[in-house]
This record gives C-alpha cells, sequence and structure tokens, in this order.
C-alpha cells in the first residue's frame, strides 16, 4: 500500500468507536414489530415480504429446530446462556423502499452511511454497494455492464422475489437450518443480506461490497447471504459492519453460504467492527467442486463476543481453500474465531492462518478444525496460529482439532504464543517512538500477512481500526 | 572558543539485575571528536551504552550525563533519542511484519513531524544513503532485520544513524559479525556522517574498526572502571599486547586480530 496513506492514518489518534461509528438516529421507522420471538413473529415477516411458501414453511420449520436445539456447550457458555432471546427485536423494517440512488434514501440514512464513507468508497473502487440497516436493504446499487453480462447481484429479499428457481435450488444447501442453534434462528428470521450469481466464465474484477448497519437497542440483525460462481467465473465480496454504542446487548446471527462450481475462485472479505455491545454469532460455509478455489478472509476487531468458524468443504478434486484471520480482543471482548476445512476429494489443499492480539484483559480463542477423509488422498494441510500478548493481563488460547484419515497427505501445523518483547520496545523507543507508537508498529508488523490481502482502502481503515484499539494501551 | 561538549558522563555506575556492571565513568565527548572505548568482553561497555540509550533493565545507580547540556537520566530512551543520542546496537531487534520503509518514516515523523520537510523528501534521502553504504533498493521493503545477515543488520544501524543524524552516535560493537568489505562499507559510512558538531563513541573489542575509523581518544574499560585513556596508539597496544598488561590476569577467551 502506497505508505502516504497508511502513514496518514496513524496521524488520525484522539478518534474512537463512540464518535466515528457509535452514534445513534432516533428510531422513526415504517415498522417496528414487537419484541420476543414465536411463529406469529415468523409468520409477519414472511408475510410483509410476500414469500412463497416452500420459504414460509421452512422459516417455521427452523423456528422449531431452534427451540429445540439446546444452546452450544462450548465457546463462551456464560453469555450464551444469558442471551435475552424474548427482549430482542427480530425484525425493524427502516423505511418501505430500497433505494437505488442515494438521494432516494431518507437523509439520516444517507447521513449514516456518509459518515462511515460507503457512498465514497462505492465512487471510487467498487463494482456495486449494498448497504443494510437494520433488517432491510435500504441501498443497492450495481454496474450495469456486469449486470448486462449476467451477473447478479441483490439484496437476498429481491434475489428470492426474482429468481426463486436459483435461489430454492441452493438456500440451505450449503448450511442447513439444522446446523446449528443460530443457523437456525437465522433461517427462521432472516432478513436482508446479498444474493449474488456469477455465470460462467465471468471475472468480476472490482469487489461488491456489502455494509450492515445495526441502529436500534437490542437489535437482532439476522442477514442472509448466499453467493454462486458458476464454473470458471471469480468474484470479491466484501462486508463491513457497525453499531451505535449501547449498554445492553443486540445480537447479530449471520448465516453465509458459498458456492463455488468447477474453477470457480470466490474470496469473501470481512472487517467486523460492531461495537462493544453486540454477540456475533456466525455461520459461514462455502462448498469447492473441482479445482474451485475459496477465501475466507476474516477480520474481527469489535464485538463483545464473536463466535465464528468460516469453513469450506473440498469436495472436488483439486479444490483449494484458504482462510485467514485475525482477531483483536481488547478489555471485555472474548474473540472466538477461528477456521474449519474438510478434505473430502484427493488432491485437495487448504491452508488456515490465524493471528490474535490480546489486550487489556482481552480473550482471543482460535478454535480450528481440520479433518481428511480417507478418499482424500495426496491433500496437502498447512495450519498456523500465531497470539500475540500486549499484557499480562490479555488471555489466549488454542482449540486445534486434526482428523486425519487419509495416509498420504502432507500436514503442517504451527502454533505460536508470543509477548511484546521488551527488546523490542527499546529499540524502537532508542529510534524516538513513544511506547504507544512502538507498541502500534509491532501490533501492524504482525497483522501484516492479513492487510496485505485486503484492497488498500481497507487495509488503510484496519490499520487505523486498530490504532484506535492500541490507543492508551498499558504501558 | 572551546568546543562544545556534546555528551558528559560524570562518574556513572549501572547496575543490571541486582549486579553493578560500570563502575564510576567519567567521558566528555566534545563536538567533533570521536571516543573509542575497547576492552575485554565482560568490561561492562555494552552495558554503559544500554544504560546510556535508556534502556530499562539497565538502571543508572549513580553519577550524572547530560546530553546538549540537558540531563540525560530525567529522559525516556524516546526522550533521549529525540535528545540527539543514537545507539547502534550490537544485536539489533527484528521486527516482522514492518518494513523498514515504514520503519524509518515512523521514526522520522516521530522526530520531525507529519508535515516535515524530512519525511516529504524522505525517499529520495534514503536513496542516496542506500547508495553510501551500497545497499540494494529492495531493502526498503524488506520486514525490519527479519532473517538478515549480520552485516545487513549492521549496515542497518548505520543507515539508521544516518538518516536520524543524531548528535552523538554510541556504536556498540558494530563491527563485529562483519568480514572486512563489509567493514569498509560500514565505515565508510560512519565516516561520511561524521562531521564537525558531531561525536561517536565506539564500542569495539578490536582494533581493526579504528584502522578506518580514527579515535582522538581511546579508553580502556575493565571491570566497569576505564584503566588507561591515551590517543589512537594505545589502541595500536592493544592489538600487539591484548589487555593483560592492563588487567593483570591472562585473558583467554579472546583472540585479538582473528
Amino acid at each position: 500500500m502506497p505508505d502516504a496513506i497508511k502513514n496518514k492514518n496513524i496521524a488520525n489518534i484522539g478518534d474512537n468507536y463512540a464518535e466515528k461509528y457509535g452514534f445513534h438516529n432516533p428510531e422513526e421507522y415504517f415498522h417496528k414489530g414487537a419484541r420476543g420471538l414465536n411463529h406469529e413473529v415468523v409468520e409477519m415477516i414472511s408475510q410483509m415480504k410476500k414469500e412463497p411458501e416452500w420459504m414460509r414453511k421452512f422459516r417455521h420449520e427452523s423456528l422449531d429446530i431452534f427451540l429445540a436445539k439446546p444452546m452450544p456447550k462450548w465457546g463462551n457458555t456464560k453469555i450464551l446462556n444469558s442471551i435475552p432471546f424474548d427482549d430482542i427485536f427480530y425484525y425493524i423494517k427502516p423505511i418501505d423502499k430500497q433505494g437505488t440512488s442515494w438521494d432516494d434514501v431518507p437523509a439520516y440514512i444517507k447521513n449514516t452511511f456518509d459518515k462511515l464513507g460507503i457512498p465514497e468508497a462505492e465512487k471510487k473502487f467498487l463494482a456495486g454497494v449494498s448497504a443494510q440497516y437494520e433488517s432491510e436493504v435500504v441501498y443497492h446499487s450495481f454496474k450495469k455492464d456486469l449486470e448486462d453480462q449476467g451477473v447478479i447481484f441483490k439484496d437476498m429479499d429481491s434475489g428470492l422475489r426474482d429468481h426463486g428457481e436459483l435461489v430454492q435450488k441452493h438456500f440451505a444447501t450449503v448450511i442447513p437450518n439444522t446446523d446449528n442453534k443460530f443457523a437456525a434462528l437465522n433461517s427462521a428470521v432472516w432478513s436482508g443480506g446479498s444474493f449474488i450469481y456469477v455465470p460462467p466464465g465471468i471475472d468480476v474484477k472490482i469487489p461488491l461490497q456489502a455494509y450492515f448497519r445495526i441502529n436500534a437497542e437490542n437489535m437482532g440483525q439476522f442477514e442472509r447471504t448466499l453467493i454462486i460462481a458458476d464454473k470458471g467465473s471469480r468474484v470479491h465480496y466484501i462486508e463491513g459492519c457497525t453499531a451505535p454504542v449501547f449498554t445492553t446487548d443486540s445480537l447479530h446471527s449471520a448465516v453465509v453460504e458459498l458456492i463455488a462450481e468447477d474453477g470457480a475462485y470466490i474470496r469473501y472479505t470481512t472487517i467486523q467492527n460492531w461495537a462493544h455491545n453486540i454477540l456475533n454469532l456466525v455461520t459461514k460455509r462455502a462448498m469447492a467442486k473441482t479445482n474451485a478455489t475459496v477465501e475466507w478472509v476474516d477480520g474481527n476487531i469489535g464485538s463483545r463476543l464473536t463466535m465464528k468458524y468460516p469453513c469450506i468443504y473440498l469436495v472436488g478434486e483439486g479444490a483449494k481453500g484458504e482462510i485467514l484471520s485475525i482477531a483483536f480482543a481488547g478489555s471485555g471482548q472474548h474473540q472466538d474465531a477461528g477456521a474449519k476445512v474438510i478434505h473430502a476429494a484427493p488432491n485437495t489443499s487448504s491452508r488456515i492462518t490465524s493471528k490474535s492480539i490480546s489486550k487489556a484483559g482481552g480473550r482471543a480463542s482460535y478454535r480450528g478444525l481440520v479433518k481428511v477423509y480417507p478418499n482424500a488422498q495426496k491433500s496437502k494441510v498447512s495450519v498456523e496460529c500465531d497470539a500475540l500478548l500486549i499484557d499480562d493481563a490479555s488471555r489466549s488460547d488454542t482449540y486445534p482439532t486434526m482428523e486425519i484419515d487419509a495416509d498420504d497427505v502432507r500436514i503442517e501445523h504451527e502454533a505460536r504464543v508470543s509477548k511484546v518483547a521488551e527488546e523490542q520496545l527499546f529499540y524502537l523507543t532508542s529510534r524516538g517512538l513513544s511506547e504507544d507508537e512502538a507498541r502500534l508498529l509491532i501490533v501492524n508488523g504482525f497483522i501484516e500477512p492479513f492487510t496485505k490481502e485486503l484492497p488498500m482502502e481497507y487495509a488503510v481503515e484496519l490499520n487505523r481500526l486498530i490504532e484506535l484499539e492500541m490507543e492508551g494501551s498499558v504501558g | 572558543m572551546s568546543k562544545k561538549t556534546l555528551l558528559s558522563l560524570n562518574d556513572i555506575h549501572v547496575t543490571v539485575a541486582g549486579k553493578e556492571v560500570v563502575k564510576g565513568i567519567s567521558l566528555d565527548v566534545n563536538e567533533g571528536e570521536i571516543h573509542a572505548i575497547m576492552g575485554p568482553n565482560g568490561s561492562g561497555k555494552s552495558s554503559l551504552a544500554q544504560a546510556l540509550a535508556g534502556h530499562p533493565s539497565y538502571e543508572i545507580t549513580g553519577g550524572s550525563a547530560k546530553i546538549n547540556g540537558q540531563d540525560l537520566l530525567e529522559m525516556d530512551a524516546t526522550e533521549r533519542s529525540l535528545a540527539g543520542l543514537f545507539l547502534g546496537f550490537q544485536y539489533p531487534q527484528a521486527i516482522p511484519g514492518v518494513t523498514v520503509a515504514n520503519f524509518l518514516r515512523a521514526a522520522i515523523k516521530a522526530r520531525h513531524g507529519e508535515e516535515s520537510d524530512e519525511l516529504r523528501s524522505f525517499r529520495k534521502n534514503i536513496k542516496a544513503k542506500f547508495d553510501v553504504l551500497s545497499v540494494d533498493p529492495g531493502f526498503a521493503g524488506r520486514y525490519l532485520n527479519d532473517g538478515f545477515s549480520g552485516g545487513e543488520k549492521k549496515r542497518l544501524e548505520i543507515l539508521q544513524m544516518m538518516v536520524l543524524n543524531p548528535a552523538v552516535a554510541i556504536l556498540d560493537e558494530t563491527d563485529s559479525g562483519l568480514d572486512i568489505d563489509a567493514l569498509k562499507v560500514v565505515a565508510h559510512g560512519i565516516n561520511e556522517y561524521f562531521e564537525e558538531g558531531k561525536g561517536i563513541l565506539l564500542v569495539t573489542h578490536y582494533q581493526r574498526m579504528l584502522n578506518y575509523i580514527k579515535p582522538h581518544q581511546v579508553h580502556v574499560m575493565i571491570h566497569g572502571k576505564f584503566v588507561r585513556s591515551g590517543g589512537p596508539e594505545l589502541a595500536l597496544q592493544l592489538e600487539d599486547q591484548g589487555y593483560d598488561w592492563l588487567n593483570g590476569k591472562s585473558e583467554q577467551t579472546e583472540q585479538v586480530g582473528v
């Protein structure tokens, strides 16, 4: 990245989340349902969206599954068991109609996305933008030349309405509603998210972006994303998210399904910067067919608790998967992040790189699964977990699981926990850097393998976020 | 007009892990002077260097020190650097993921600020200094000291000194681990930096560096004290005779002039 830009951002000391992202708009909504979850709420959502019968049934069935399934007995069980499901708003429709121009969007919502820099980014370097506010996508744009090539990029609700058969064929095939309690919850009350289809051989050269914003207190946001890259096509999708700072928790529980057909390439980049009162419980999974490649680039900076383990099923010969994740756990945060790869075909390869930073009592956990089925001979697996502790109060745990049932495979696994060394700090301070500047430089270096994979503007943004989190770190 | 004193040490004592390793060192480095501190391993010369730069584990327990007339001991490592002191490390630290260019830029910014000419003309200045040190331009994009050879690390130390342009540079065993060609290059860099108004304190075990950098004074340090000070000829005498005649006992672990 150009150094001038990187440096410019290191100068922005003094910002903070509350000012920059944590503002809250009045809640003047087209529709705000009641608190709590039951079949009436599910029915209301489906009715308001005028959905086909199969989806209506799917939602009700999913709610039953959610209610029947016990809470997971792993991860942060204390927080999981205290989620006040009855206090949450499951569906808020902020405005009646989605805009295709920012002028169509109410000023207070436009201002929100202006402050977050979305319209600016759209002008500069995106092929399409989807902006979700509470439960619905309020703004959507997409470049016409891509549309003319048959590429579909819509919010999930419009996708279901306009491309019903395609959606029905793939929806919940990668993550069934029985997968886990929160996938069932999302399946019951999902709203918004993105639907993307890239026809065979089409290369979407510039990224598509979705931005998710929660505004209301005690909100539950349940977007649903399905991306299908047909044979030999390529696409890069980026998502970002923020919310106001409240004292009570809000819930974000997304389901994201990716399908990479033969020879296709999907990269899915996330910069998660939720306020520290958001519980972020997300299921993300990809299916990679013959010679397809899927990459999850997953950055977790915000939230009170994140439990998220992007997964790739390598189901076709020669398929490749890469998961690159970073987690920053500051005071009061628990980032329980990780990765899963299932090798179910020969000659498949995967690489997991996980980096976590814990500061001021924050806790970062790596939870990973690599499974190699007996038929997945000549597969390659590489797992690297690096944890950096900024101080003695912070915590890092690693829960790696490897189930290797094929005998002709190559496995590499490395795990390291390190502390910011006094000698490194002295070296940098002896060059005139303050201790905070020195620590920030060390942390930025630590996550460089991640930031260098991001488009420049996002790398800048990420470095800035890290800087905000590092501010006033203990000396 | 008398020369200005850049670094003034008066009866400095240093303790590491509860043990006193420097036991009363006094020294003035004036403008335009190069001083060499020589001594066998364990004599306390590197500890003195670390303590002066402000390493938190090296505690200065007695004496006083001034840099450019300011009280050195009141400052932390950052402030000492900004006041014009530089330490060329014997063992420079690796910072993975941070490029040499970004590190140098951060250091210049810390010194001169965001809007400074120094920061604006950074690229051009660095390039000129790379040339002096016969460093490949690709060096700027490598991670700081990460996987560097011994010679590369020492060149980078000298490069930093040239970029930061301190009033006084303490160079701790800059010659160790260098072959003769690398030594010449590094010495060339040091001589480029050195001019009227600058001071250098060379800490070294061997005389060979002094073939390329002429000290005005040589101090022999043994067991935490200067046991003798003299002109450049003292270094040559040490090369011939070792430290035994000053020490009173033989030094078995080191061979001079290897």
